[in-house]
């Protein structure tokens, strides 16, 4: 099979500007995938399905990551002019300090296809795609038009993170009820507190089972 | 009445029952269970009834499938919040009498799911359950147990007095609240009178 490098030139001569990037993958696994862009996704994946070389048939696998912002703290060197007492005299001295800066970078939900090839035995190619943000921009295309197979698991995205999907036929919850508000994958989930009797609470099951504790003294009080 | 004097009328070919002893009877042995699997659990309930184990042996002879003729409900695998309010619909729709088993981890407590945000924990907050089962599934050995511990549950119970069944019972409760599917959580997150459980001689757990 084609490496990433020749998939992406492949898809670069066959669509214009389709704006593809590799990424990689450190591990031993080394299974590097490609990021699209959302705008020109359906065209590239038209091309791979179509494509003679790759003729990528068969969608075994969609699935969702949640990326949420990230607090990054970088520490940096400021060199700033200060009021010093050296040997006696009053000078300004520039000294070199070393601050700690917070910046947030912005999350996503990403959205990754694993694709074969049936026709040539071949795969996989991993497909990668990121939405704007995690709030109101959560839009991406839906692949189901080009491979059937995405139908439910695209629909399972959207029940558990929360990634809109244009086109998608029927773009309903899969897994959870209709009237359910939460997408449980996501990492800010707060699942509900229905906590109760558990033999052998230990770390965040035994801190889970004290807060509920406490929350039951307390109504309890209340009464 | 003296159990020597009814053995004896009996060598003489007279039966001497009570009306109790009677319909209890006919009541244990008769237990028709409703076609009603919910996951790995029902698997084995299959296995329970046919040829090996043949549950029909216990009067348990044919699974309804629908549950106005049905006598037993045998929750048999994970109840979902999904799921749950059909459960207790299903339930409701029984005539009395009507018993539950709840079969296996899930069923009586979540199971492995229990951490889990998207399954319930326990039928028994919704519904009175008979007799709980554990086991990941449990053997079809141990649901003829459970039917076993259920009849002899029937044959001990009064027909007056204050610890007759419910369906003698005109104060108590026939219809249980079928949980609404709320935005977060099913609502309410259990029913009044069944949860928590009053566990004799231990108080209520919670």
């Amino acid at each position: 099979m084609k490496t990433v490098e020749e998939i992406k030139a492949a898809i670069e001569a066959a669509v214009p500007g389709a704006g593809v990037e590799i990424v990689l993958n450190p591990g031993p696994a080394a299974q590097h995938s490609l990021r699209l862009a959302p705008e020109s996704a359906l065209a590239v994946a038209t091309f791979l399905r179509d494509d003679a070389d790759l003729a990528l048939d068969h969608l075994s696998n969609v699935t969702g990551v949640d990326w949420p912002d990230k607090e990054i703290a970088e520490k940096v060197k400021v060199t700033r002019t200060v009021a010093k007492t050296v040997d006696g005299v009053e000078q300004q001295v520039e000294e070199t300090v070393e601050e700690t800066r917070k910046r947030v970078e912005p999350g996503c939900l990403e959205v990754v296809y694993h694709l074969f090839s049936v026709a040539k035995k071949h795969g996989p190619v991993v497909l990668r795609m990121r939405t704007e943000n995690r709030s109101d921009r959560v839009e991406l295309p839906s692949m189901t038009h080009i491979w059937r197979s995405a139908d439910f698991q695209e629909r399972e995205i959207f029940d558990l993170y929360g990634v809109v999907f244009k086109g998608h036929p029927d773009l309903r919850r899969l897994l959870m009820w209709d009237e359910f508000k939460d997408h449980p994958m996501r990492k800010d989930y707060v699942e509900p507190d229905d906590y109760e009797y558990e033999p052998t609470p230990h770390d965040h099951v035994l801190a889970r089972a004290q807060e509920h504790q406490k929350k039951i003294e307390a109504a309890g009080n209340k009464e | 009445m003296d159990e020597n004097l009814k053995i004896e009328l009996g060598k003489q070919g007279i039966v001497v029952t009570t009306l109790q002893e009677l319909y209890n009877w006919g009541r244990r042995s008769s237990v028709w269970p409703m076609n009603f699997g919910l996951a790995c659990c029902a698997i084995e309930m299959i296995a329970t009834t046919m040829a090996r184990y043949d549950l029909a042996r216990f009067g348990a002879e044919v699974f309804r499938p629908s549950p106005r003729q049905a006598d037993l409900m045998i929750i048999s695998g994970t109840v979902t919040k999904k799921m749950a309010p059909q459960v207790v619909r299903l339930y409701n729709q029984m005539a009395e009498p009507r018993y539950v088993i709840a079969m296996g981890a899930c069923a009586i407590s979540g199971g492995p799911f229990k951490q889990g945000y998207n399954v319930l924990k326990g039928i028994d907050r919704y519904i009175p359950v008979d007799v709980h089962i554990p086991g990941c599934p449990p053997r079809p050995e141990a649901l003829l147990q459970a039917f076993i511990a259920l009849q002899k549950k029937i044959d001990g119970q009064h027909l007056t007095g204050e610890d007759r069944p419910r369906f003698l019972d005109a104060e108590a409760q026939g219809e249980f609240p079928v949980p609404e599917q709320g935005e977060h959580d099913l609502v309410p997150t259990s029913n009044k009178g069944v949860w928590p459980i009053k566990i004799q001689g231990l108080g209520t757990r919670d």
